[in-house]
């Protein structure tokens, strides 16, 4: 006999029992959330691959805030090193009254050194390779920024003082990044264009950066030469590190939306252990009757592993095809996120979902295969004889191990698997509790409930475990679906009520000494207030109390970062209306000795330093010694200019500086930026408004993805109330039959069927209100800062969404059992 | 050890059970030999462990003690699957509540058993004998769609098919009405008569009881009595 063509034949007749099609549909659900989470970031770590060699558009490059030390160019050029140099920095472009933020990249001829531009001659035209760079006068400019200029090919723009003709769409440059691109877009112009433009002047914000590429063992000498003899501030990096910087950054994506889909595969994995018991206790007289017949366990195991084979092959076609739909819905939403295309899927995301069908389903219904081997032929005979019981350890350990083994198979990192593991285990046991509490209160309830209710109520303190385990899963799946949708806007909304309503909505950035009483000019011809501008001197920290800050032992990571990067220093007479004094005394208004520091309260902490240290800074090849005399807790939400370190007036007199100001600009007042932009050139205008949109709009798009992939939670809470009510369903019958023979109606059947999914639903709703609203205020108070106001939008969305989604799935699952007649339930024996 | 035209053995057959209660004896030393071609009723009260020693005798379970021995194979020292192997070549059974696969028509349910037999011309045999309980126009027919008798006539049809020396059931017309239960008995004796085929029926009836060889009486674990009829 051939047992596959038997197996097959049996299965696809019995493809249409319940417990196969929740078999298939929790593997679907799985393989699904799993493959188009697995899709996007396919298409993200391919995106990082491709550009491994061009990441840097060169083999090394050397960043710096000065001009290239003719030394750099001397030395590449003694070792035969392609070169090119480019200047990088924020302005705003406008077109007539249009003006948007943008990323100038301005480039010499050679640009790029490794990898290659590729431009479009229409926004939505094909792009294609071209070597070289745009003429003078000509500009290459982002998608995204043609949109927001409202322009077209041929058209003209102002970069500073100069106009720009844009002669093509920039749809790649080798050294862009490949994450978030809205916030500046990026603009690739000619190096011989920028003097004209008036925008690099001394104590621009500029990042110069020389590019070297050539034969390894040149490259090597050019490194060991430049590196022990480079300025302080200037930035080395070869192709490696940045590729790992760059893998880094996409795996951690990978991990956190793999993370999402977990959730869903958990679920699914309930859904499975249960159905597949289903799928045993039902196969358990076919079983005895082919071993009463002369079959061999082997056999009949070979049957039913070939049955979970081929649930576990079409959940993997249909699993990844939904996948491959999904993640084309994703990247709809996400996709001009990213700064660069995109590359188009491989197929790793279905091995991927397969293994993980694989491992599932082996894990979950290995202990229902052993009950199988087990089943006695005597069970023929006796229909009551069924075989004995795997313990308990048995069942949760092959659980637990198989949800190990899949955790570590999808994140490849044994740490995180410890953590994930833990705190899945401690949050689901907290659920488990409270969820088994409230099963317990209703059981207590029941009592003092009607007919319906108090059958309802019975259903669900009989199936204890099981019925905490639907509250569980339908509460996990709604508490991530009302955050995202209810809480993020009333997050977002909280936060923006914090801002004053006559908060400053445009920062000027770069403006020097002589500049600050023209642009007021201009103001108050505008009608606008005058400015109040703040001094800001550029400066690097050097030692902390004598100590080098290079070997400064930083209580936190965050101090170390802070101590070492450029620091924006100013002076102050008064505290900021925006700053709140902490600690220490604020300096006299005549104060002249030794020049005093006031830090930011937090900065101060993770640097680990206090009142009476002493910091040095270096500014200009010069330095200069102060001491910290306060600290200050600033409001960032002023929108005022504000900073990390004020010095005592006086103490950066002889020191080159430029001045910021933020000011406050009505949409129809907003000609006189145009104003300031034309006339000087070298100011730039940062519109905080637009930033805050593009903030907004990432923040929507990202939540809008994460939601889509929680569905599949949702699903999946849906298959595990499918499989809890599946297993009960032949119970639920031949009590129905009952109750009917007892002269209860159909009617009154439904309604206790009702009830009992209406208090599940409830209870769901329940636990996933509170749990979206515990974690609305923790984001609040801890991330955002800002007080949470309790909001009954999400009690009423929990509640309704939990009793209309379980009572909903519910019925449809119990329909069969409620609808049946008695007499066909009892003439059921085949 | 041969018994020549001994097909069952049954030595010191003793059965008990563990229950909350202490160990349960079901059934007590039962000793008694059958011969090829015989047809033999077990009887007695309901709790007596008629189905007990059938499922013992079978190869289905293993007695506590004592031994049994069909066709020569002693099944107390065989493993469940040398029991079924001994099953798939020399036994047939016919249930009370019929025990057909519900996913298999008629015809392949009667095909299973002589496929797992490796039978070479599985379909024309199933043809063969569903011709014989008269059911071929019904043979691509699901159990769901037959009715009580049809389902025990296909079962009846399993049953013979692979021409197995010894064919045991188990109340076949427990779950049926006088009449058709009737037709039943009477297709079972006749296509016993037509084959060499030894028949053990299990039965409270004792007018299908009074139809066999020979009457195996049990009460409460114990032989009563072994008498021939004829």
């Amino acid at each position: 006999m051939n047992i596959f063509s038997y197996a097959l034949r049996i299965f696809f007749r019995q493809i249409k029992s319940t417990e196969i099609i929740i078999l298939l549909v929790s593997i679907t659900l799985a393989v699904a959330a799993l493959t188009s989470v697995g899709f996007l970031t396919d298409r993200m770590s391919q995106s990082v691959d491709r550009q491994a060699n061009e990441i840097l558009a060169a083999d090394i490059r050397l960043r710096t805030p000065d001009p290239i030390p003719q030394f750099w160019e001397d030395t590449a050029k003694r070792y035969d090193l392609k070169t090119a140099e480019t200047q990088t920095f924020p302005s705003v472009v406008f077109n007539e009254n249009q003006s948007a933020l943008a990323t100038i990249k301005a480039v010499t001829q050679n640009y790029p050194l490794r990898g290659k531009i590729r431009i479009a001659k229409e926004l939505y035209a094909n792009e294609f390779e071209i070597e070289g760079i745009p003429e003078q006068g000509k500009v290459w400019v982002d998608g995204t920024l043609i949109s927001r200029l409202n322009v077209n090919i041929g058209d003209n723009i102002s970069v500073g003082q100069t106009d720009l003709t844009i002669s093509a769409v920039l749809k790649y440059r080798p050294d862009q990044s490949i994450g978030f691109s809205s916030l500046a877009p990026s603009l690739l112009v000619n190096i011989k264009d920028i003097p004209s433009t008036g925008l690099v002047v001394e104590g621009s914000r500029v990042r110069n950066a020389f590019l070297v590429a050539g034969e390894e063992d040149s490259l090597d000498k050019f490194y060991n030469i430049i590196v022990p003899t480079m300025p302080e501030s200037t930035r080395i990096r070869n192709r490696e590190e940045s590729l790992e910087r760059t893998q880094n950054t996409a795996d951690r994506a990978q991990r956190f939306l793999s993370l999402t889909a977990v959730i869903s595969l958990l679920l699914s994995a309930v859904a499975i252990a249960m159905a597949s018991r289903q799928f045993a206790y039902r196969r358990m007289d076919m079983v005895a009757l082919m071993k009463s017949l002369g079959a061999r366990q082997s056999f009949v195991i070979s049957i039913t592993c070939i049955h979970i084979f081929l649930v576990g092959l079409l959940g993997v076609i249909f699993g990844s095809a939904m996948g491959f739909a999904i993640e084309k819905i994703l990247i709809q939403i996400v996709g001009d996120l990213f700064a660069t295309q995109l590359p188009n899927p491989s197929l790793k995301p279905i091995l991927l979902g397969s293994g993980a069908a694989i491992i599932l389903l082996s894990g979950f219904t290995l202990p229902s295969l052993i009950q199988l081997r087990n089943t006695s032929p005597l069970r023929v005979l006796r229909n009551d004889i069924t075989p004995p019981s795997l313990s308990v350890f048995f069942i949760s350990g092959c659980s637990l191990l198989t949800l190990a083994f899949l955790l570590y198979y999808i994140l490849e990192d044994g740490w995180m698997l410890i953590t994930v593991f833990t705190g899945l285990l401690v949050v689901s046991g907290s659920l488990y509790l409270i969820g088994l509490g409230l099963v317990m209160l209703m059981g207590k309830l029941r009592g003092q409930a009607g007919a319906a209710w108090r059958y309802g109520l019975a259903n669900i303190s009989k199936k204890g475990s099981k019925s905490v385990i639907q509250i569980v899963a339908f509460g996990l799946g709604l508490t991530v679906l009302l955050l995202l949708t209810f809480v993020r806007t009333d997050l977002i909304r909280g936060w923006q009520k914090t801002l004053d309503e006559d908060a400053p909505n445009y920062f000027l950035i770069n403006v020097q000494r002589d500049q600050r009483q023209l642009i007021n000019n201009l103001l108050l011809n505008a009608n606008l207030e005058a400015l109040t501008f703040v001094p800001l001197v550029r400066a690097r920290m050097t030692k902390i109390n004598n100590q080098d800050v290079k070997t400064y032992k930083f209580p936190d990571e965050e101090g170390r970062w802070m101590a070492n990067r450029e620091a924006n220093l100013t002076w102050a007479t008064e505290l900021s209306s925006s700053n709140h004094l902490v600690k220490g005394e604020w300096w006299s208004k005549n104060y002249s000795g030794v020049p005093l520091v006031s830090l930011e309260e937090e900065a101060a902490m993770e640097m680990g330093v206090d009142i009476g240290d002493q910091l040095n800074f270096v500014i200009a090849g010069l330095e200069i010694e102060t001491i910290v005399s306060n600290m200050r807790e600033i409001n960032w939400d002023s929108f005022q200019p504000n900073f990390f370190m004020v010095l005592t007036p006086g103490a950066l007199d002889d020191f080159p500086r430029t001045y910021v100001a933020s000011t406050r600009v009505e949409e129809h007042q907003k000609s006189v930026l145009h104003d300031i932009t034309r006339n000087y050139p070298t100011v730039s205008i940062i519109d905080l408004n637009s930033i805050l949109q593009q903030v907004k709009n990432i923040i929507d798009k990202a939540s809008l993805a994460i939601q889509v992939v929680f569905l599949f939670t949702l699903a999946a809470g849906i298959a595990v109330l499918f499989a809890v009510v599946e297993s009960t369903v032949d119970e639920r019958r031949f009590e129905g039959a009952l109750l009917k023979t007892l002269g209860l109606n159909r009617r009154t059947i439904m309604l206790g069927m009702l009830a009992e999914y209406t208090a599940l639903g409830f209870v769901a709703g329940l636990l996933a209100a509170c749990g979206a609203s515990i974690l609305a205020w923790l984001i609040s108070v801890y991330f955002f800062e800002i007080d949470y106001e309790f909001s009954l939008v999400i009690w009423v969305y929990g509640l309704l969404s939990g009793i209309f989604l379980v009572s909903l799935s519910g019925l449809l699952a119990t329909k069969k059992a409620i609808t049946v007649s008695p007499l066909h339930t009892l003439r059921q024996a085949p | 050890m041969s018994f020549n035209n001994k097909i069952l053995v049954a030595e010191s057959v003793t059965k008990q059970v563990t229950s909350p209660a202490g160990d349960l004896t079901i059934l007590s030393d039962i000793s008694f030999v059958i011969q090829r071609g015989e047809s033999v009723s077990i009887t007695g009260p309901s709790g007596a462990g008629k189905s007990t020693l059938l499922g013992l005798l079978a190869g289905l379970d293993i007695p506590t003690s004592g031994r049994i021995f069909l066709n020569d194979n002693d099944l107390t020292v065989l493993d469940e699957d040398g029991r079924a192997g001994v099953r798939a070549k020399s036994v047939g059974f016919v249930f009370q509540s019929f025990h057909l696969v519900a996913s298999l028509n008629a015809l392949e349910n009667i095909m299973l058993p002589l496929e797992l037999n490796k039978h070479p011309l599985p379909r024309e045999r199933a043809m063969e004998v569903l011709q014989k309980v008269g059911l071929i126009e019904r043979r691509l027919h699901y159990p769901s769609q037959l009715s009580g008798g049809e389902k025990q006539r296909v079962a009846i049809a399993r049953a013979f098919s692979t021409e197995p020396s010894l064919l045991f059931a188990d109340e076949p017309t427990g779950n049926l009405d006088t009449a058709t239960g009737s037709s039943i008995i009477d297709i079972l004796f006749e296509l016993n008569l037509n084959s060499t085929t030894t028949l053990i029926l299990v039965t409270h009836n004792q007018s299908i009881a009074a139809r066999c060889n020979r009457e195996i009486c049990l009460n409460a674990g114990n032989l009563v009595s072994s008498k021939s009829i004829t």
